[in-house]
């Protein structure tokens, strides 16, 4: 593989002074954009996301249902042309409904997935890099959040934001998903902090917050990469888990966690009215999940050995 | 490592009554409890509120409310709600019921996924391994309300087809049901089946995915090869020394699996109508009832923090170096 073999080529060449062959320099982001091409699930999923917000923001601007409209003339209609995914019983169509729900529910996973990563990076690179008191307090809030099933908390606070802006949820999801990832990230910290360019760096007396935006935090670009993207999933998740009881989303706005909460009861006689919501549902995280771990083979193929995956970039393995 | 055990014991105690006065004051903060009285029709003469209102100590401040109850709990006595029935009274019936899905799940869940995870790590890259692999991301991918529902609609041609109710999709026994004995226990079982596997499910998931990876770690380490070489069939060798160290990592990873857990069976529980303590979350919050909210927020901080400590021991038990120091 070019990819390995160029360093020590590189190295050798100004020594030996003979013209070998020019090694191809292939810059971090197209060696990336190489290895997830490989990987066929990672691609599927990816593209499969694409769609998903296509169909979720463009459909509704051609689509001749509203998610709003109640028509009494069609009620519970099993999907049909004219109704792609069918009616409910008030005569809303299942298709626009679905749309408008996916919508919420991909904003809502991005928006939580990214800022929930930006939180932990910020908690475990500072428990990391000034350890004793710091860590000990930032580390000690960890638990005391773990101890607190997040589910629990946004429940409990679920009256406070009745009518209020969907983003207070976002808000409170980023609020209570931080925790597991903050400690890996304080553990990378750890061993960062040691390394001779940020001894380097401080013994040129940089700030403490230079250091930790300029050197900690771009070293572990890729986990935090990988962890956002596994944290859209769980976000996704959590949030149609509270809709579904009444604690998130709140109608007139439907999210697929509602749409699946009043499928449910009628998954049996009416099966569209659960089947499509929650296959959409389930389609979308999965495919969010093989994204991310496509993305995780492509950005840290060191962990790929780990996680048994020789098969994924076996030629990289054996120059 | 006794010492060591009983400092980090201590160290939950404090975690587990810090957590619930969270709960308790972001509860108190955002509930209105007398919401429901002063909007019934007729509405109730301002006499009735304010005693209401001096029942609840809503009249004193948070801390001291918490303070109230907490020291009732130490007394055995977990107060009222809002309705002025005690807590206690349905307390007990609530644990068990929610300990028993518990239980059965974990030990399900453990036993099943780490089976399935060392199967599928000898026999890497085999049919067996890719049906798991994506069994588990299928899982992963599925909350548990879509997992509960989807048992019921697979289920029930099952029990039209048997002609009777083989196992039952609501609630933890037959109401009414008379039985004594023998009986008794099949008509537990017959409802425990399916919310079981409802839970356990995803816990089968997670812990085979990190235990094939943890067991992969292992099948190419040079203990392994030594313990072949000195006699020692592929059977023995695995199971004596791979698995174990392979455990290792699992007594971590079960500590954050139990939370999952624990969020898993509130909605295992509204699923199949069984009124355990995840129920009675849901019916606090509705009711805008802080002392219910705390008294189950309490049971998970219990639960989730004894299944830390038991990790703790798990991992010493498992790995000789931690014992050492």
């Amino acid at each position: 593989m070019s990819e390995t073999l160029s360093q020590p080529a590189k190295a050798a060449a100004p020594e030996a002074a003979i013209p070998v062959t020019r090694p191809v320099r292939v810059s971090r982001g197209r060696l990336v954009a190489r290895r997830l091409r490989r990987n066929r699930l990672g691609l599927a999923g990816a593209a499969f996301i694409v769609l998903l917000f296509i169909g979720a923001f463009v459909s509704p601007l051609f689509y001749p249902w509203d998610y709003r409209t109640q028509d009494d003339l069609a009620l519970l209609l099993p999907p049909s042309p004219t109704h792609w995914f069918g009616t409910t019983s008030l005569g809303e169509d299942l298709f626009a409904q679905c749309m408008r729900g996916l919508q919420k529910s991909l904003l809502i996973g991005l928006l939580v997935g990214v800022i929930s990563t930006g939180l932990a990076a910020v908690v475990g690179s500072l428990a990391g890099y000034f350890g004793r008191a710091t860590d000990r307090g930032l580390m000690w809030l960890v638990d005391l959040l773990l101890v607190l099933p997040s589910f629990l908390i946004v429940a409990i606070l679920s009256p406070a934001f009745r009518g209020k802006s969907w983003l207070l949820l976002v808000l409170l999801l980023s609020a209570f998903n931080w925790m597991i990832s903050s400690r890996i990230v304080r553990g990378m910290t750890l061993t960062l902090r040691e390394r001779e360019f940020v001894a380097a760096a401080r013994f040129m007396d940089m700030a403490a917050w230079r250091i930790i935006t300029r050197h900690i935090i771009p070293n572990m670009a890729s986990i935090l990469i990988i962890d956002a993207t596994i944290g859209v999933a769980g976000a996704i998740l959590s949030e149609t888990a509270l809709s579904f009881f009444g604690f998130g989303i709140q109608p007139p706005d439907v999210s697929l966690g509602t749409l699946i909460s009043s499928g449910t009861e009628s998954a049996l006689t009416f099966p569209w009215l659960f089947d499509f919501p929650a296959g959409l549902l389930v389609l979308t995280v999965l495919a969010v999940n093989f994204f991310g771990d496509g993305l995780r083979d492509a950005l840290d193929p060191s962990a790929c050995r780990a996680r048994g995956r020789q098969g994924a970039n076996s030629g990289e393995k054996r120059p | 490592m006794v010492r060591f055990l009983a400092r980090r014991l201590l160290n939950y105690i404090a975690l587990c009554l810090l957590a619930t006065f969270l709960a308790y004051a972001l509860a108190s903060l955002t509930f209105r409890p007398l919401d429901q009285l002063s909007m019934r029709q007729p509405p109730p003469p301002a006499a009735t509120i304010e005693a209401k209102r001096v029942e609840l100590h809503l009249d004193k401040p948070i801390p001291e409310r918490f303070g109230i109850w907490i020291s009732g709990v130490a007394r055995g006595d977990f107060g009222k709600t809002v309705a002025s029935a005690s807590i206690n009274d349905e307390l007990w019936r609530r644990v068990g019921i929610s300990l028993r899905l518990f239980l059965a799940g974990t030990v399900i869940g453990i036993v099943a996924g780490v089976l399935l995870g060392v199967t599928a790590a000898i026999k890497q890259y085999s049919i067996f391994d890719h049906v798991g692999t994506l069994f588990s991301f299928l899982v992963l991918s599925t909350p548990v309300f879509v997992i509960g529902t989807l048992l019921k609609v697979a289920w029930l041609p099952v029990n039209q087809a048997a002609g009777t109710q083989l196992l039952y999709f609501n609630g933890e026994s037959t109401a009414g049901f008379s039985g004594t004995g023998w009986d008794l226990v099949v008509d537990h079982l017959q409802h425990l089946v399916l919310p079981t596997i409802a839970i356990a499910i995803g816990q089968v998931a997670v812990y085979s995915r990190y235990q094939r990876s943890a067991m992969l770690d292992v099948l190419g380490s040079d203990f392994l090869r030594t313990a072949r070489a000195k006699g020692l069939t592929r059977r023995q060798a695995l199971f004596k020394h791979g698995l174990r160290t392979a455990l290792i990592p699992m007594a971590t990873l079960f500590a954050f699996g139990f939370g999952l857990l624990v969020t898993g069976g509130v909605f295992t529980e509204r699923i199949f109508g069984w009124f355990g303590m995840g129920d009675w979350l849901l019916v606090g919050v509705q009711n805008q009832d802080a002392n219910i909210t705390a008294t189950v927020t309490l049971f998970i901080a219990v639960l989730v923090l004894f299944a830390g400590w038991l990790s703790d021991v798990l991992y010493a038990a498992l790995d000789p170096r931690v014992r050492v120091r």
